[in-house]
């Protein structure tokens, strides 16, 4: 038995470590833990709640906009307040193009040289790579002469002898299956995606000033003025700029993306078979329309049974903190719904500089958060899952197409590449919506609806003594929660469950394993000296983990005990 | 260089670059970067750096003589919006030219080798490179407890900042984090963090803060460094005079509305869809150095107040305690703009940042010996 430490584990956001147990070229056990820790939530306490959501937008810059949207949220909830249809598409299209971009990233720059050997790129032909290109779509940059000056830049990189972000990786390794071919469009689509990323995400900078971080969130609407006759305001010029970009993100999606998602996708079917995990499956739902109605909706899924979807309740959230950094002052063994959290840091791992940590007792920074005392996965893979068992039009379509291209049963999406498939239907299911939100919020416009917030409860002196509510929504990587107390017009407690909290999670008191650690039993190993496999596997979740360690506690050392309504 | 690499190099390569050192501006037009456009770079980071538009050649004429220096890029106690800030940089297009004129040679979150070979990669850049290798650091760096709230490798993320800043030839700070705690530095500052000059007293760092950086500002400083030789002047919390030389009230779009005393009332208002000034809902304009009005983001797209919400005040030293909260109006309403009493706003708020550090044990940043002397000035 040979125990192996991939830290830092690189291209997610965060500082993720694993440890994984090995045994006759597999592994037989993995333990996920998050090596950083901020204390944010501690640090939100007494202060304004409207401030809320600029403070948590900075537990992640990646996925940028999700706690400000999960924040702003919770404080309505918590105030009974209701925001305009403008303000509710806005914060649609703002999320929609989130979540586009954030795939495509995730696909191209952060997991795809899992599957990619650019080095290979360099043996290809150019011509034969153009000949494969024209076979899967008609995407214009196709030519045997682009591919050339793709590979003659690349050569030239190369032959500097200064690899840069490229050098020291596990080129050549024997994991890497694609042709050489495959290998250079997926590099050149590498690069293209580098340029596309900046440009689409100008959506948030003319909705929001900038991204990451958009300043353009309020507690009751958004900051974005609308008048179609005024220069300093959203006019008929920058919604046409947004259309645009909404047509260059989809364009994208289905000429680039979801075919070289397929093409990879066809020379590693092993991997349906690889990385399974926990089996339950949780998502809030997303995009909701005036009335609240979700686009996407919500729900679990347990034990791998997509016959049947279960309704969600808020109640059955609760974490866990055996395995983790902290303490909790009603002890061990029992876990806290978000709103009775208490988040005391007690670090007992060893003392830096470190080899191993001690994975029999606590050893994250991240909380094991349970719904109704299991391990959940959440993301793209239980969005797409709950929504295709749910009988969603779109995604049932989308999912199926899939399937039928690469030959395999829908048992191949409870896998590595099930989730990272997943993904890319997700991603084209949002990006071909979200100009439908464009589209309604011109119509309102054009009715002469000018509103984007609801001013009446601005003023903190409206609000009740007392307040508490809870904002959901479905992030990029999944099902992200935050709970809020407010007294006094103050934050009394605020708690945050993040996708990556569930993905990442240690062990739970009962010994259950989180989503990554179930994922990567069994998972084989060519070269425990080089684990590939292990990066392929914990990629395929989108790993966010400044989101997952936040101490939600605002609280300090006080306990404050919330009746649960 | 694993085997398949020297085959490549053996095989397939016809060119030979070993003999010589190739320039930044020798390696774009190999990558394809037309003379046009790299000349279009250097007026934009020209005009990034402030300088006379006569510089442009200058810059051009410096950037096809230096070489690409490696650069290191650490993430501490971060979010990763630094890096996300660089991939959206315009000016130059982000890949060709932060993987063309520097040798990223250490990068969490775009490389491609992990753990071990990370590690290596590191180890070996600031071996091979001591003194002459450029450091950027994103994310605050927690002190307390013998830096258990922060590893890598497990290794704390002090140790780290102490054996790569300590040995860069200099060392950026980008964001607020980096330059002076930020986010996690705020009341209580659960994990005792501090900003890298505080951090690593001896290092010679340039701030750069925001929330998040500005990557143009960034792109400007590295230019600036290679075309100089040296690196910029610095105001008194080590940010370079060029991106924070003049506040944001000063520059703002806006400030005729200021002056003539139209303010935003309410959100979505006719004041707010006709562009009046934020001042009345909390902006920070008036207390903020920074050229976010003139820089914008994203390309140029826009900038909180060109988006209808006012300044956080995010490259303000201590800003998160001492600026908010967010939609509070400064102190001292002025009615009438006039320009002594955004000065009185502005020293007003200087004195309350100057009591924040104090209370966080962080004066260090902010007294005089810290600052650089005319030695470390010349790089």
């Amino acid at each position: 038995m040979a125990k192996i430490v991939v830290d830092p584990i690189t291209r997610i956001e965060g500082h993720l470590r694993i440890e994984a147990e090995v045994n006759n070229g597999r592994i037989t056990d993995a333990w996920s833990s998050s090596t950083m820790f901020r204390g944010i939530e501690k640090i939100l306490k007494g202060r304004d709640p409207r401030d809320a959501w600029f403070w948590t937008q900075r537990f992640c810059g990646v996925c940028t906009t999700v706690h400000s949207i999960a924040s702003i949220r919770a404080v309505e909830d918590a105030l009974k307040i209701k925001i305009p249809p403008n303000a509710q598409l806005i914060r649609n299209i703002i999320i929609g193009i989130q979540n586009v971009q954030d795939h495509v990233i995730h696909f191209y720059h952060l997991h795809a040289l899992d599957w990619v050997d650019v080095t290979s790129a360099l043996k290809a032909d150019p011509a034969k790579t153009s000949a494969l290109a024209a076979s899967l779509s008609d995407w214009p940059n196709n030519s045997p002469a682009y591919f050339k000056s793709v590979q003659d830049k690349l050569k030239s990189f190369v032959a500097s002898g200064r690899l840069g972000p490229f050098a020291n990786a596990y080129w050549g390794h024997p994991a890497y299956k694609l042709p050489p071919e495959a290998n250079l469009m997926a590099t050149a689509h590498y690069l293209e995606a580098l340029e596309w990323q900046k440009d689409v995400i100008r959506i948030h900078a003319i909705l929001g000033s900038k991204n990451p971080h958009p300043q353009t969130f309020l507690v009751g609407g958004m900051s974005i003025p609308i008048d179609p006759d005024s220069q300093n305001a959203l006019n008929a010029d920058k919604l046409m700029e947004i259309k645009r970009l909404l047509k260059k993100a989809q364009d994208f999606v289905e000429k680039v993306y979801i075919p070289d998602l397929l093409a990879v996708a066809s020379f590693y079917k092993e991997w349906a078979a690889i990385g399974g995990g926990v089996g339950n499956y949780l998502c809030y739902g997303e995009f909701p329309d005036a009335a609240g109605n979700q686009w996407l909706p919500q729900g679990a899924i347990l034990g791998k049974d997509i016959s049947k979807v279960l309704p969600l309740d808020q109640k059955k959230v609760a974490e866990y903190v055996d395995h983790s950094w902290f303490e909790y002052a009603s002890g061990p063994e029992k876990g806290l719904h978000p709103w009775d959290g208490e988040s005391e840091a007690r670090y007992s791992g060893p003392k830096p500089p470190y080899e191993y940590l001690d994975t029999d007792k606590k050893y994250s920074w991240v909380k094991a958060p349970r719904y109704d005392e299991k391990a959940m996965e959440v993301g793209p893979l239980a969005r797409v899952l709950v929504a295709y068992a749910s009988g969603h039009k779109e995604a049932k379509a989308a999912v199926d197409l899939v399937l039928n291209k690469l030959g395999v049963g829908p048992e191949a999406l409870f896998s590595t590449l099930g989730r990272t498939g997943a993904r890319g239907i997700d991603c084209l299911l949002i990006a071909r919506q979200t100009p439908t939100w464009l589209n309604e919020l011109i119509a309102n416009i054009a009715k002469g609806d000018y509103r984007i917030h609801a001013n009446e409860k601005w003023d903190p002196s409206e609000w009740p003594a007392e307040a508490s509510g809870y904002g959901w929504h479905e992030a990029p990587r999944g099902a992200l929660g935050h709970w809020i107390k407010i007294k006094d017009q103050k934050i009394l407690n605020y708690q945050a469950v993040v996708p990556s909290t569930w993905n990442a999670s240690p062990r739970d008191a009962r010994g259950q394993r989180g989503p990554y650690e179930a994922a990567l039993v069994g998972t084989p190993l060519a070269d425990p000296a080089q684990p590939l496999e292990i990066l392929r596997t914990v990629h395929s979740f989108d790993p966010c983990l400044a989101c997952a360690v936040h101490v939600v506690d605002a609280t300090g050392n006080e306990v404050i005990k919330v009746k649960v309504s | 260089m694993s085997k398949q690499d020297d085959d490549v190099e053996k095989g397939l390569v016809e060119r030979d670059y070993s003999n010589r050192e190739y320039s930044v501006g020798e390696i774009l037009r190999e990558r394809g970067v037309s003379r046009r456009d790299f000349l279009k770079f250097c007026s934009a980071m020209t005009a990034a750096m402030a300088l006379p538009v006569t510089f442009a050649p200058k810059v051009a004429q410096a950037l096809d003589e230096v070489k690409r220096p490696p650069l290191v890029w650490l993430e501490f106690q971060d979010c990763a919006g630094d890096t996300e800030a660089l991939l959206r940089s315009a000016n130059p297009t982000v890949a060709e030219i932060v993987l063309d004129i520097l040798s990223v040679d250490y990068h969490e979150t775009i490389m491609a080798a992990a753990g071990h070979q990370a590690e290596a990669a590191l180890e070996k850049t600031i071996t091979d490179y001591k003194g002459k290798y450029l450091c950027v650091v994103e994310g605050a760096i927690p002190m307390k407890d013998g830096g258990v709230y922060g590893c890598v490798g497990g290794k704390s993320h002090l140790d780290r900042a102490r054996q790569v800043c300590g040995g860069a030839l200099a060392t950026i700070a980008v964001g607020t984090c980096a330059s002076y705690g930020g986010i996690p530095a705020a009341v209580p500052n659960p994990t005792g963090a501090v900003g890298v000059r505080e951090a690593v007293p001896g290092a010679t760092v340039i701030n750069l803060p925001g929330c998040p950086v500005n990557a143009d500002n960034l792109t400007a400083t590295v230019v600036h460094y290679l075309v100089f030789g040296k690196i910029p002047a610095l105001d008194g919390h080590g940010r370079p005079l060029f991106a924070y030389g003049k506040r944001i009230h000063d520059n703002c779009e806006r400030r005729a509305h200021f002056d003539a005393g139209q303010y935003v009332e309410h959100w979505g208002d006719e004041g707010h869809r006709k562009g009046f000034c934020l001042y009345r809902m909390g902006c920070k304009g008036p207390a903020t150095f920074h050229n976010c009005p003139t820089q914008r983001y994203n390309d140029k797209t826009s900038w909180p107040v060109g988006s209808g919400h006012g300044c956080a005040g995010c490259s303000e030293p201590a800003f998160w305690d001492t600026m908010g909260p967010l939609y509070k109006r400064l102190p001292n309403v002025p009615g009438f703009g006039i320009e002594h009493t955004a000065d009185k706003i502005g020293i007003g708020l200087a004195a309350g940042a100057a009591a924040a550090f104090a209370v966080h044990g962080a004066l260090n940043a902010i007294r005089k010996d810290k600052e650089p002397n005319d030695e470390t000035r010349e790089g």
